[in-house]
């Protein structure tokens, strides 16, 4: 399986394009944090094979720290989003742009 | 022969989890019904799982499997439900801007891609891959030794964030009324 690590990597960039593109195009505020959930996903990716290729357990943990803090925003984030549903009706990202100005 | 054709199954299960991941990213980002965005990012991040396993860290995916597709997506779902954006209006999307987010994401495609082909690779010097190096034991033991700064770190962030959605989601209109 070690022949297989540009594939990983081909689709580790793949997966965060999918990602990048969904963050830019959509916009309900829950389906940009999912599509930011992918692009973590693809860095995790990307970790795990680097770490399997210098065959050292670093990227392991590497890959524990971005999971937590994955979690974290999840926990976080969406409480914003229910906070703002309930605040103004919408979570429509381009109806929030109060602090533009 | 029994080799061999074990290895075209392995392979047929790697290029089917590729194809499966894929999809479910797609699905996850293009389709208007956002039910079924969490229904693809669930077959996404499964697939992921699905190469940990490949690359040898069942530990890895079994914390994939977990976090990603049991805690997040589940939230994602409680999400959904409490602030209903089924309901929300099917805006049209500007041509312009679905051309330039493509450009977007096609100019960091490049350039990745670009940076990935001019590297070069080497590899890693001496060492022997051995598998007992991943395994659970070892990891317990580097997470409570080396890196423990790291481990208590993580988790800190983990219970001020908590405690920080139970108050944001919780306590809110008590705050401001």
């Amino acid at each position: 399986m070690n022949d297989y690590q540009s594939v990983y990597l081909a689709l580790s960039v793949i997966l965060f394009s999918i990602g990048a593109l969904g963050v830019i195009l959509r916009k309900d505020a829950i389906v940009v944090f999912l599509c930011i959930e992918i692009m973590l996903g693809a860095v995790n990716l990307a970790f795990v094979v680097f770490s399997r290729a210098n065959q050292s357990a670093e990227g392991l943990f590497m890959v524990m720290c971005i999971m937590a803090v994955a979690g974290a925003e999840a926990a976080i984030g969406l409480a914003i989003f229910v906070l703002l549903y309930r605040k103004t009706g919408t979570i429509n990202i381009d109806k929030f742009n109060l602090l533009k100005w | 022969m029994e080799t061999s054709g074990l290895n075209f199954i392995l392979q047929a299960a790697f290029w089917v989890t590729v194809a499966l991941t894929v999809a479910g990213a797609s699905i996850a980002v293009f389709p208007r019904n956002i039910l079924y965005n969490v229904l693809g990012l669930a077959l996404a991040l499964t697939g992921i799982a699905g190469f940990y396993l490949f690359l040898g860290s069942l530990f890895v995916a079994l914390m994939q499997l977990l976090i990603y597709v049991g805690a997040i997506c589940i939230a994602i779902v409680f999400a959904i439900m409490l602030s209903r954006p089924l309901h929300m209006e099917a805006l049209p999307r500007p041509r312009a801007k679905v051309w330039l987010g493509i450009l977007g994401s096609a100019v960091f495609f490049i350039g990745a891609v670009s940076v990935a082909l001019k590297t070069k690779w080497l590899p890693a010097a001496g060492h022997v891959y051995n598998s007992s190096q991943w395994s659970v034991q070892n990891i317990g033991n580097a997470l409570l030794t080396r890196y423990e700064l790291v481990f208590e770190v993580i988790s800190l962030v983990l219970l001020v964030a908590i405690i920080g959605a139970v108050i944001t989601a919780g306590f809110s209109r008590r705050i401001s009324s």
